[in-house]
């Protein structure tokens, strides 16, 4: 099933490709009836939600800013007399940072937190770089003497969180793709196990991602008190993939479970044997709601990471954001949103590669 | 020894108030390397009486014996051509073929195999298709596909659930006489089940009607004593061919308007009307 990937399967994965093939037809001159339809559904429409989506926002930011600057002007007008007041309206007026409320960001803000994110990035890697040179010649002495190497200890920047996250949650995900599948396939195949441990499937899937954390936590503990290593992240892979696994193993296990009686009685009249019957019939039939299954179970994985890696206080995205929100700096509002935006579009691409994978595997759409 | 038999048969189907009698004390006995056919109506049970035989269902009561034997589960002696095709659609045709043929002769080498998937693939002609999967191939295609899956496992009886049905009248021709040949190289014994008596008249030995369910019985047999091999255009001309075939028509009419006739006595509709459209 080899395929080049051309722009129009790029944008198609994505999504965009109905807005572009209109734009195109926009520009060919190939329009009818149905072109204006279409442009307005796909270009028009969308692109004004956009925009009311940033000016409600806008304007609504810049309400909040409003009150907050009422508020404070109030509190010192009480607080420290009308001078002291009149000050602060001035400074506030003036666009000084440091006086600044603390309200929800507007857009322009959210974008310049993410640049100076971004030249962070490039500082601390820059720093990165050159340390490594630095110790290049020391290290590898120490390695000759048996030593361990010296590695770089400063802050992670903001790109370097998002990698330790994707990190985590892919080491999550493929904790649950281990457990979850196989145990899936063995429930699956056996009504009497299926009937049997129900009861812990039901009343574990819905237990909230911080019980897991909690859980994880409590066993993680005891067995890492000897030694050095992480065991902050690995806690937090561990959560991640006890709580996001529930999907696939029901998927799993309906697939294994229902597959179309016409393929069993292939197999029945082929003989196959036992093994080959789930490797070559059941499994091959259950695949496309496994993958349904594993694309819910990385959505759930990627959402709960966040709140499990505050938790946790294992580096990453939602360590990122907690840290931001306790260090209360004036822009540290306007980072948390450009986190937001950036965990946002992660989810959307995972969601997207997962789907891609989902479509590979199954046989009975045509697409 | 009677090569297969069925003994006293009966099978239902459900379990408590929703239990239907599908077949009802069937008899049939069929002879090494004999062609028979049955038809009957839709509905009537045909399926269940294959996988009956096939070893996929167990009768309720009574017994099938394969060469003697009590049939308990499915054969590669008994190969089978599925109503429904039941190809797995993960596999293209080729894949389809070759899982059954590897079933069947695990000992040949991979190129043996290969040799026999291109064989039996041609032959339904569809060897251009070889790598598409089933669904981007007709019903007719796919019914091929099945009948190629089913012959290449070479079995000593086929068995064959209205194998043909979704064929234009050409290709329809055609694979009957590689049916046949196949069935006559080796002395094969086959089962065909089948909606159209010429074609059981063109292909079998004996056909045996099966009546009407619920509880469908099998009825007398009718024998078809025409030289092999049979040649297709001459067959019309032939009065023994006329004379069976006016028999046994004659026999499903009969039946079918008994059914009627019974459907009547046992669904008349209440002379009620409608009050009012006003709800
Ligand atoms: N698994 C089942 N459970 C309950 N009833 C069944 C089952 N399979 C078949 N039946 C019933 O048994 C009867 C006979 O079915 P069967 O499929 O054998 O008919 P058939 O003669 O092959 O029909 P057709 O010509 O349409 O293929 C039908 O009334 C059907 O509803
Ligand atoms: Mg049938």
């Amino acid at each position: 099933m080899k395929q080049s990937i051309t722009l129009g399967s790029v944008t198609k994965f994505i999504g965009l490709a109905g807005f572009l093939e209109t734009i195109k037809n926009v520009f060919t001159g190939k329009l009818d009836k149905e072109d204006l339809k279409n442009i307005f559904r796909k270009v028009i429409m969308p692109l004004a939600s956009v925009l009311l989506f940033f000016a409600v926002w806008y304007l609504g930011a810049n309400k909040l800013h409003e009150i907050e600057a009422d508020h404070l002007i109030n509190k010192a007008l009480v607080e420290q007399g009308p001078a002291e007041a009149e000050k602060l309206r001035a400074c506030i007026a003036s666009g000084d940072k440091s006086c600044q409320p603390n309200a929800l960001p507007s857009p322009v803000q959210v974008w310049g937190a993410y640049q100076t994110l971004l030249a962070d990035h490039y500082l601390i890697s820059a720093d990165k770089k050159a340390f490594i040179e630095k110790t290049a010649a020391i290290n590898e002495k120490r390695i000759a003497n048996g030593e361990k190497p010296i590695t770089y200890t400063g802050r992670p920047s903001f790109v370097d969180q998002i990698f330790t996250s994707i990190i985590t949650v892919f080491a999550g995900f493929l904790l649950a793709l281990f457990i979850a599948v196989p145990i899936g396939i063995v429930i699956g195949l056996s009504p009497t196990l299926r009937s049997s441990v129900n009861w812990l499937i039901q009343i574990f899937k819905p237990v909230s991602p911080v019980v897991w954390f909690l859980l994880v936590f409590m066993i993680v503990k005891t067995f890492t008190k000897n030694s050095s290593s992480d065991s902050a992240f690995i806690i937090c892979f561990i959560s991640v993939g006890l709580c996001s696994m529930w999907a696939t193993l029901v998927n799993t296990a309906m697939g294994v479970s229902s597959v179309d009686k016409d393929y069993i009685n292939v197999a029945k009249v082929l003989k196959l044997g036992p093994m080959q019957k789930v490797f070559k019939v059941i499994l091959p039939s259950s695949l496309p709601l496994i993958f349904t299954g594993l694309r819910i179970t990385l959505s759930v994985a990627w959402m709960v990471l966040i709140a499990i890696e505050l938790l946790a206080q294992s580096p990453g995205l939602g360590l990122f954001v907690w840290e931001e929100f306790q260090n209360g700096a004036n822009d540290s509002n306007s980072k948390i949103i450009a986190a937001m935006f950036v965990i946002g579009l992660i989810g959307f691409m995972l969601d997207r590669i997962m789907l891609t994978i989902q479509k590979m595997v199954s046989f009975n759409k045509n697409d | 020894m009677a090569y297969l038999e069925l003994n006293n048969i009966y099978k239902t189907y459900g379990q408590g108030d929703n239990i239907t009698e599908v077949l009802s004390n069937i008899n049939l006995t069929i002879e090494e390397g004999e062609f028979v056919a049955i038809v009957g109506f839709t509905g009537s049970g045909k399926t269940t009486l294959v996988n009956l035989i096939n070893g996929l269902l167990e009768p309720t009561k009574g017994e099938v014996l394969f060469k003697g034997e009590p049939v308990i589960g499915t054969s590669h002696e008994r190969g089978v051509i599925f109503q429904n095709y039941s190809l797995l659609p993960w596999l293209t045709v080729g894949q389809n073929v070759y899982m059954a043929v590897k079933e069947a002769f695990p000992k040949k080498s991979k190129s043996d195999l290969q040799a026999i998937v291109a064989e039996y693939v041609d032959m339904v002609n569809l060897t251009p298709a070889i790598n598409k999967r089933p669904k981007e191939l007709s019903g007719g295609m796919r019914q091929r596909v099945s009948v190629a899956r089913a012959l290449a496992m070479k079995p000593e009886m086929i068995i064959m659930d209205e194998p043909l049905g979704a064929l234009d009248a050409l290709t329809r021709g055609n694979l009957q006489d590689e049916i046949l040949r196949i069935w006559g190289k080796d002395k094969r014994t086959a089962l065909l089940i089948t909606n159209d008596v010429d074609e059981g008249i063109y292909m079998a030995d004996r056909i045996i009607p099966l009546r009407p369910g619920p509880r469908a019985t099998l009825g007398p047999e009718f024998k078809i004593d025409i030289e092999r091999p049979r040649d297709k255009t001459a067959l019309n001309d032939n009065p023994n061919f006329k004379k069976t075939r006016n028999a046994i028509i004659e026999y499903l009419m009969d039946i079918g308007n008994e059914r009627k006739s019974q459907i009547q006595k046992e669904y008349a509709l209440p002379d009620v009307a409608p009050k009012s459209f006003v709800w």
